[in-house]
């Protein structure tokens, strides 16, 4: 298992650093000077080298993806080419809005998908498993957005009861407004996911249902409770936790629409405004971070189900 | 008193086809009997039906006496089952639950049937996997790690871990290696002798069959078309599937012999 | 029996706003820049579904965003499809060491979310409806690419195909022969679910005003506009999502009865 994990590790950076060559390329094919975002219009050739200078641009790329390279080494994202700010804590105080808005969805999705998925397949011949058919059809097909707006509509607008957007300016320090800032959109992002996740998770369950070893299990006394709990659960887990590492990393990048939606400050927002002004070091940043935290949370994944699933242990 | 009564057992579809008609056996205890068919002519099922395990799009009429009790229409058998009947199937790469070892999946009938803990349970799956000629060391292995005979050893442990009265072996040896087959039908033979279990042997193979019971019932497209002791079914068969049956069983034996005279022993 | 109607469902709902959208082409309640109209007025004898904030027909509005949407679905699918597809098999063909660099970069662009990428191009070309073609049929691109190469190499792997190589068939031929026949209905089913996820990825776009703008606009930008005014006048609010969820619906059904259509296998399962 160890041998495993360091490989597994090793793949990982050599990942990251794989990743963090495309964003740069990428970004670098971008057209669009971001030298011009610093100058106002009509500024001479000689302002713009001066610019270009300053925010060292006029070097040549494999110098200024070395610089980055080192900067990132030791945890350093840079200046924002727009604000001189460091990029780095902005990521940090950022990163306290989406995460916890992440996990809180992800958790919530996963509480209510499970017992619906296994209900609707249990059931999957009754009214009961229909309608769960039905409603995930078209949960997957509601924009996240549009699903937030109508939520604004009815719990903030209408009913009054919760704030339309915004996060609180102390944020976490002042922790009950921050929690009624994220509920909304906790909510919401919840929904979307359990819609997706309900569907595997009715699959799976449908799986095992069918399955022989259950058959054996009940077949040699073994009560359907009993043998759903010692069998059914870890082997429809299997694949359902593959997909848990997907679902919670497109989230995690996902939260830009979300927070476009209740203005909240989060990575999402400081992306879009990095992209507007063609700011690299941001760009750089938050997608180097967000590529982070998908790596990650898929290695999470990939040795969760190495733990629950035997057969994938052969391979290293 | 029998064991099993089973009287005029259907299986239907959902769309009203019967995919077992009208059968009729009863088997009383000690007693062996083997259902014959080829592919589709719902042995199998009578089989889950025998045990109330049919897939719910199916649905059984008539009446099935398992010990005293009425299974057809049974909510719950779970006292029934592995305690009177137990239940060897046919495919072992998909009977044994993937993601637990062998040792664990034999102790919990143990467990649950004869109520062992501890030290005597762990003792007791030393001497299951004894019985059935599987080392010891299979207990730390998972289904995946060992072979399909192996596999199906272990399944007849857990089966007899039950201490049934009936053990229900439905193709047993059908997906495993021709050199297999032979070695894990005389295991069978041998341990229902020793625990004086009745045995409902269910295969397409007439030799198989034979090798391990005494008398047979013969089914054709879900109807019995003959039954009584196999000597008799076999020396004057009734119908005309049956002596197709036995034709070509005869024809398989003549070309062996033909081959074992000009080409030598195999 | 019940996936015949789920099938007739989804034609039915993707038919109707696909003749939305060609209707659209020839006429439209009202021009699309039209402003004449009072602000946010309610559904009235004029303007069957009320106005927006600036005077403009929601009805015609809406179906100007049937046909973006379509357009865009359309598009993003047909460019995914031919450069993954092109990508796919020659990845499927070219050798161990070629082929583990291309998924592994496959990887990485698969996980950077389509949106992402969307708005990285979209930054570079300026929003417009091509570009949110473009944007979205790159980012699709790399999903079919990964797709067709698991997919043409299973083919690749076949016996049959073995014995085509050694009778001497061209390689070329095989791909045309034997490849391209076994793959296209999973393909196929597979397109049409990414088509539901392009016009969902094109109304996020538009919904962060990086779409194509007004007055052609599609259903996303008609929902970013209606946001600020949602309690004064909710049909602005309601009416682009509901037609966006009928769309996105009518295309999974269709791809689900495609499935069964195309894998006999699984006919008469559950």
């Amino acid at each position: 298992m160890t041998r495993y994990l360091v490989r597994r590790a090793a793949l990982l950076v050599g990942t990251l650093f794989l990743a963090s060559i495309v964003l740069f390329v990428l970004l670098r094919l971008l057209p669009g000077d971001p030298a011009n975002a610093l100058l106002s219009v009509g500024a001479t050739p000689d302002q713009v080298a001066a610019a270009r200078h300053q925010i060292g641009t006029d070097r040549p790329l494999p110098a200024q993806f070395g610089h980055w390279l080192s900067q990132l080494a030791t945890l350093h994202f840079g200046t924002s080419f727009v604000s001189s700010l460091p990029v780095g804590p902005e990521i940090v105080s950022r990163l306290a809005v989406t995460v916890p808005l992440t996990l809180s969805a992800f958790v919530l999705a996963v509480v209510v998908a499970v017992p619906v998925g296994f209900l609707a397949a249990h059931r999957s011949h009754t009214w009961y498993g229909a309608l769960v058919g039905v409603v995930s059809q078209l949960g997957i097909a509601v924009p996240a957005f549009w699903l937030g707006l109508l939520l604004i509509w009815v719990f903030a607008l209408r009913l009054r009861a919760l704030p339309a957007g915004g996060f609180p300016p102390d944020g976490w320090a002042a922790p009950g407004e921050a929690v009624r800032a994220l509920a909304l959109p906790v909510v919401t992002v919840a929904l979307v996911m359990a819609a997706s996740l309900i569907r595997y998770v009715r699959s799976a369950t449908l799986d095992v249902l069918g399955s022989d070893h259950l058959r054996t299990a009940r077949a040699l006394g073994s009560s359907f409770v009993g043998a759903m709990w010692r069998h059914g659960v870890r082997n429809a887990a299997v694949p359902v936790v593959s997909v848990l590492g997907i679902e919670l990393a497109t989230t995690f990048l996902g939260a830009v629409v979300i927070e476009s939606v209740f203005a909240l400050p989060g990575l999402g927002s400081m992306l879009v405004r990095g992209i507007a002004q063609h700011d690299y070091p941001v760009i750089q940043g938050v997608l180097f971070v967000s590529t982070l935290a998908v790596l990650v949370v898929g290695f999470l994944a990939d040795v969760a189900q190495r733990l629950i699933d035997p057969r994938l242990r052969g391979r290293v | 008193m029998s064991l099993l009564s089973v009287s005029e057992l259907s299986v239907w579809t959902a769309d009203g086809r019967a995919l077992v008609n009208g059968l009729s056996f009863s088997l009383p205890p000690g007693r062996r009997l083997g259902l014959i068919g080829e592919s589709g002519s719902g042995k199998s099922l009578t089989t889950l039906a025998v045990t109330g395990l049919l897939p719910p799009a199916l649905r059984a009429s008539g009446s099935v006496l398992l010990d005293g009790t009425q299974v057809i229409g049974a909510r719950n058998l779970d006292g029934v089952r592995g305690r009177v009947a137990a239940v060897v199937f046919q495919e072992p790469s998909t009977a044994l639950d993937p993601l637990m070892r062998i040792g664990r999946q034999v102790a919990e009938p143990l467990r649950r049937h004869q109520g062992l803990r501890g030290a005597a349970l762990r003792a007791a799956v030393a001497a299951s996997l004894d019985e059935v000629a599987l080392p010891a060391r299979v207990a730390q292995a998972y289904p995946h790690e060992i072979s399909g005979g192996q596999r199906q050893r272990a399944a007849i442990a857990m089966a007899l871990a039950c201490r049934p009265a009936l053990l229900i072996a439905d193709e047993p040896t059908t997906a495993l290696d021709v050199t297999v087959q032979a070695d894990v039908l005389a295991l069978l033979d041998r341990l229902v002798a020793a625990h004086d279990m009745a045995l409902l042997f269910v295969s397409h193979d007439l030799a198989v069959v034979g090798q391990v019971t005494d008398e047979v019932v013969v089914l054709s497209a879900g109807r019995a078309v003959s039954s009584g002791p196999l000597h008799e079914v076999l020396a004057d068969p009734a119908d005309d599937y049956t002596r197709s049956l036995v034709a070509s069983a005869r024809r398989l034996d003549a070309a062996l012999d033909l081959s074992r005279d000009v080409g030598g022993a195999a | 029996m019940r996936r015949r109607v789920f099938l007739v469902a989804g034609i039915v709902l993707v038919g109707l706003v696909l003749a939305v959208a060609l209707v659209s082409l020839f006429w439209t309640p009202f021009p699309a820049a039209d402003t004449t109209g009072g602000r946010l007025e309610g559904p009235g004898v004029h303007h069957l579904l009320g106005t927006d904030k600036l005077g403009r027909d929601l009805l015609t509005r809406l179906m100007i965003g049937a046909r973006i949407a379509v357009a865009v679905g359309v598009g993003a699918v047909a460019l995914g499809a031919v450069l993954g597809g092109v990508a796919g098999l020659l990845a499927a063909f070219a050798n161990r060491w070629l082929d583990d660099t291309l998924a592994a970069l496959l990887d990485i662009l698969i996980a950077f979310p389509t949106l992402l990428l969307a708005m990285l191009v979209v930054a570079a070309r300026g929003a417009s409806l091509a570009s949110a073609i473009v944007a979205i049929g790159l980012a699709m691109s790399a999903i079919v690419a990964r797709l067709t190469r698991v997919l043409a190499k299973r083919v690749l792997a076949m016996d049959y195909v073995t014995a085509a190589r050694t009778s001497g068939v061209s390689w070329p031929r095989i791909v045309v022969a034997h490849v391209l026949p076994n793959i296209w209905p999973t393909l196929a089913v597979n397109l049409a679910l990414q088509f539901g996820l392009a016009v969902l990825a094109e109304a996020s776009l538009s919904y962060l005003g990086l779409g194509p703008p007004p007055p052609n606009a599609s259903w996303g930008r008609l929902l970013q506009e209606a946001q600020s005014t949602v309690l004064t006048a909710p049909v602005g609010a309601v009416a682009p999502g509901v037609l966006l969820v009928v769309l996105v619906v009518g295309v999974n059904l269709l791809a689900d009865g495609l499935r069964d259509v195309a894998d006999p296998t699984r006919r008469g399962h559950r």
